[in-house]
């Protein structure tokens, strides 16, 4: 900028830049003025009211005779005995399950994205009906996807089982959503199988934005492929990598859906979305499932952060 | 070995993985359609050769319920999303990816963590919201809440990719005295198409597929969006699932998206030539 | 004359005749599915037809559960969104508080139906439902191979145990790979509370809570069912049951891959269907007693109709409740599509009988079926089942033996309980 604007002489130079520059921050809020009030009017109530709610002892059954509990969704004794959310075994099974399952899913996700997007990004015919091809996964309803593999994974007249029983590497049937030692796979693999597209879509238009002389001499230079990958692209790539991985983290962490329909309410897979689905709906506890849902927004927030901190991701960084 | 022969190892190699790729990702929605080409007690059947099927479930899906009001309503309303996302998006992102100012990063955070909370927490604050503002059981009851849902994605995304087009560009335009608006539409929106389309498209495919919230904000058929027009799909009685009914149904909505990107596709490639302004 | 005027001019008549108020307009979620919808738009029909009030008929989601939820969010929000809804027999006590009290409506009807059911739809002294028809676990079986094997019919579960195993080795041996003894509903989700409820309550095992509200569930014979059921799995059941629903476990007898289902009545009509494979090879009949001292019984299922608290036209709707579950709809009913009816003289009735055969020999079934005790846990109820389901899921799954699984459970009841349901 100092360049461009050393042409209008050194003397009114201090002054017209911090014109200028109030100018700019006057239209930034300007131009962000219809994004927050959206976001303020549409999603701030309800979010606040969920964290209100997280205080009290509102039950479905009847909404208007709700008190102020404090704490006591989260921690309370009473006879001796501990309650609240905080000692549940089964939100911190949930806990666990939701993180593991985060981790190893975003981690193959991540990997399959990179790898289809690089090979998308190359030139070969049929480029376009392949890209199609690819997002199909994505493309489908998760009610109608999920369901489709809980037939596909059933264990008597599933497809997987049948192909997998043909080829001879399985000798009897594999009730894959029914073990306990499966059943997360299964929706490990559901997931990385929906969501991948969604991961090489994004890391393709990263891609495609990178300047292609670079590339070029690269080529000339003799570096090898695999060399140019990682101290070109990937670099160049990763903030768009990066938000990639986090909204894929968000969603992992929140992963309701897939579960639902595939295991429903077993503590094998159960997430932290399904346990406080369960309180806020089937058992009607609103003022105890906000709690939940209040506790996993906290546990999204710090994992978030901590991604973004491991990513070395700087939010207010200028452009370069 | 010859460049030739390593020239043919490569392609071979290559469009092997391509083809790994496609099947994997293709055989359910394969196996989904030849599902839909059948009926009863054949549904059961775990074969994956195509066999001469019928038509009964094609038909009975458009015959049995509004299923076409369906379709123009996702599309309206997916649309709709798109538009208004992408529009109070960029605008934002500008903002936040090129103009600085205190408190920005501490917005971005902000913005994701609407991003944070289980849908289902929201639910019953959305509901009522939704209902105070007399839009309960119609398509604007929708696009709002999907809007809100998409946006923080949409946002993060267009900062990004904003923030790494080069400042000499607008640099040029801001001594030619154009205003902000001007810039966004003359200099970065030509070059933002890839990560304007990927976000539409995702954003689209987004509202698409939502599901909890067009249950619960739409009543009557008739405003119902197709997800949850096949989740309630139903057979003859209580128990029974209409495999062949819900199939079908997902094979139709499944083509328009692969239409869309098969005509949008080309503006992703047009990304390529983006890189000429850098260097 | 339009068909408009024809219905304008029959409201005016009918206004005239009763000396009502305007018209009023009804939103009604009853019969998810195809054959009860069509049912219910047909009579709903009749009934605008009589009155002149309008009647949507709204589709909601087929799963119990999404269902629930979807009323319990309207419901919540005090909305008069729907009027009239389709309740689950475990509903009244989730729901009651925002549902209608019908006894000012009915002029004493509610006598005709089964008393346990009428009991059942009662929520703190208010009638807040109205029985439409009525649903108990069965044990299908196939005829023809018990015929080739010379086996009887189970009288006990025991003995079921080792026909099915008899028979599933005997096809196996005969090449038949796929073939399994015995499928049901394992999966962690309501089904399996049916299901091991039957098996408890066979054995004589009590229904988790006693109808004052005493948690009875750690018992030896209920422990002695679920290492019973136990014992199927990976033996005449496939392991896969442990997540399998209603239509799982019809998918296999279907096949003809299975020798006993437990299931729900509507299983029949579709095992006799044209395309079955196992057509006119299938046999109902009760569940089997828990050995000689056990008893037979069958879970209670079924579906009520209920006026929201919040209705616009409280006198309207609940004047299609009584019409639609009025003897004669039920009649019709249990008909055209084998609705088994809530009130005992159909139970006799010559057509109905003609009709449906299998009515007739499963009323006992109907009137002695144990119900689950969602009355005596009131809004609790879904904490207490699923507590119970995820027990006998670990005990299916091989995870806990039954009497430690019975015992946490206990615990986990009566932390649910504290002072009171």
């Amino acid at each position: 900028m100092t360049l461009a604007l050393s042409a209008n002489g050194a003397g009114n130079k201090r002054m017209q830049k911090s014109d200028l520059t109030s100018a700019r921050i006057r239209s930034a809020w300007l131009f962000l003025s219809p994004m927050l009030i959206v976001l303020a009017v549409v999603a701030g109530w309800p979010l606040l009211r969920t964290i209100w709610l997280g205080f009290t002892d509102a039950n479905l059954t009847d909404l208007s005779q709700t008190t102020f509990i404090g704490l006591e969704n989260y921690y309370v004794t009473f006879d001796g005995e501990a309650y609240g959310v905080l000692v549940d075994p089964d939100w911190w099974n949930a806990v666990w399950n939701t993180l593991w399952f985060t981790v190893v899913s975003v981690s193959l996700e991540t990997i399959f994205g990179l790898f289809i997007a690089l090979v998308l990004n190359a030139e070969f015919k049929g480029r376009g009906f392949v890209r199609a091809a690819v997002l199909i996964p994505w493309a489908i309803p998760t009610v109608v996807s999920a369901q489709m593999w809980g037939w596909m994974l059933h264990d008597q007249f599933g497809v997987l089982n049948e192909i997998l029983l043909t080829i001879g590497l399985i000798s009897q049937p594999i009730a894959w959503t029914a073990d306990p030692d499966t059943a997360m796979w299964a929706v490990i693999m559901v997931d990385v199988w929906k969501t991948t597209p969604f991961m090489a879509l994004l890391i393709l238009a990263g891609l495609q934005m990178l300047p292609g002389d670079i590339y070029e001499a690269a080529r000339v230079d003799g570096v090898h492929p695999v060399r140019v990958f990682f101290k070109v692209t990937l670099p160049l790539i990763k903030p768009a990598l990066m938000v990639a991985i986090v909204f894929r983290a968000l969603d992992a962490l929140r992963i309701f859906d897939l579960i639902y329909v595939l295991t429903s309410n077993s503590s094998d897979t159960m997430s932290m979305s399904v346990y406080a689905r369960q309180q806020l709906v089937d058992f009607q506890e609103v003022g105890y499932g906000s709690a939940a849902a209040t506790l996993l927004f906290l546990i999204v927030a710090v994992m978030t952060t901590l991604t973004l901190m491991a990513g070395n991701v700087k939010l207010s960084e200028d452009p370069r | 070995m010859n460049q030739r022969t390593k020239r043919i190892i490569q392609q071979t190699v290559l469009y092997a993985l391509i083809a790994c790729v496609v099947i994997l990702s293709v055989f359910p929605f394969y196996y989904a359609i030849l599902s839909s080409f059948r009926e009863g007690t054949a549904l059961f059947s775990s074969s994956i050769l195509p066999e001469i099927g019928t038509l009964g479930n094609y038909v009975s899906v458009f015959t049995e319920g509004p299923f076409g009001t369906n379709i123009l309503n996702s599309v309206l309303v997916a649309t709709a999303v798109v538009c208004l996302s992408l529009f109070i998006a960029v605008t934002a992102s500008y903002a936040l990816a090129r103009i600085s100012f205190r408190g920005r990063g501490l917005l971005l955070m902000t913005i994701l963590s609407v991003s944070m909370f289980p849908q289902v927490a929201i639910l019953s604050g959305m509901f009522e919201l939704i209902r105070a503002l007399g839009v309960y059981n119609s398509l604007l009851g929708l696009i709002i809440p999907n809007t809100v849902l998409t946006l923080p994605f949409t946002v993060w995304v267009l900062t990004t990719f904003m923030r790494e087009l080069p400042k000499e560009l607008e640099e040029a335009a801001l001594v030619d005295g154009a205003s902000s608006w001007v810039i966004v539409r003359r200099v970065f929106l030509p070059l933002m198409w890839p990560a304007l389309v990927t976000t539409g498209l995702l954003a689209f495919i987004a509202a698409w597929n939502e599901f909890l919230f067009a249950l619960t904000f739409t009543l009557s058929n008739e405003v119902r969006t197709v997800p949850v027009a096949i989740a309630l799909m139903s057979g003859a009685s209580e128990f029974e699932l209409p495999w062949g009914n819900i199939m079908a149904a997902s094979v139709i909505v499944t083509v328009p998206i692969v239409v869309l990107v098969l005509v949008f596709q080309r503006k992703i490639v047009a990304g390529l030539t983006a890189g000429a302004v850098k260097g | 004359m339009t068909l408009r005027q024809t219905l304008l001019a029959g409201a005016v008549l009918t206004f005239a005749a009763a000396g009502s108020v305007s018209a009023a307009e009804l939103n009604i979620a009853c019969g998810t599915v195809g054959k009860g919808q069509q049912l219910c738009k047909e009579a709903v029909a009749e009934w605008e037809e009589k009155t002149g009030h309008t009647v949507n008929v709204i589709s909601v989601p087929t799963s119990t559960n999404d269902q629930l939820a979807l009323y319990q969010q309207i419901l919540g929000s005090g909305s008069s969104d729907i009027d009239v809804f389709e309740v689950d027999v475990i509903w009244p006590g989730i729901l009651g508080s925002h549902l209608l009290d019908l006894s000012p409506y009915t002029n004493g009807a509610e006598t005709d139906h089964f008393p346990a059911i009428i009991e059942n739809n009662t929520y703190k002294g208010k009638l807040v439902a109205m029985p439409s028809y009525t649903d108990a676990g069965l044990l299908y079986y196939r005829k023809d191979l018990l015929e080739k094997y010379g086996e009887d019919k189970p009288a006990t579960w025991q003995e079921l145990t080792s026909t099915a195993q008899k028979i599933q080795d005997a096809e196996r041996e005969a090449g038949n790979e796929k073939m399994w003894g015995f499928v049901f509903q394992a999966k962690a989700y309501e089904g399996l509370t049916c299901d091991a409820i039957e098996w408890v309550d066979s054995f004589n095992g009590g229904s988790i809570v006693s109808a004052e509200g005493d948690i009875t569930i750690n018992n030896p014979q209920a422990a002695e069912a679920l290492t019973m059921a136990a014992s199927w799995v990976g033996t005449i059941a496939p392991e896969g049951v442990l997540n399998y629903q209603e239509e799982d476990s019809r998918g296999v007898f279907q096949s003809g891959n299975a020798v006993f289902m437990r299931n729900w009545p509507y299983a029949w009509a579709l095992s006799q269907s044209d395309d079955s494979p196992i057509k006119g090879k299938v046999g109902v009949m009760a569940l089997p007693k828990g050995g000689e001292e056990g008893k037979q019984t069958g879970a209670l299922g079924g579906w009520q109709l209920a006026v929201s608290k919040y209705t616009e036209s409280p006198d309207a709707a609940a004047d299609l409740v009584m019409w639609l579950t009025r003897k004669e709809e039920q009649k019709r009913r249990a008909i055209e599509g084998s609705y088994n009816p809530t009130i005992s003289s159909l139970y006799t009735d010559e057509e109905i009988l003609a009709a449906t055969p299998f009515i007739g020999q499963l009323q006992d079934t109907f009137t002695n079926a144990v119900a689950r005790p969602s009355r005596a846990t009131g809004a609790n109820y879904n904490k207490v089942s699923n507590a119970f389901y995820n027990a006998v899921h670990e005990v299916l799954s091989g995870k806990k033996d039954a009497a430690t699984s019975l015992e946490d459970l206990e615990r986990d009841l009566k932390r649910i309980k504290r002072r009171s349901w």
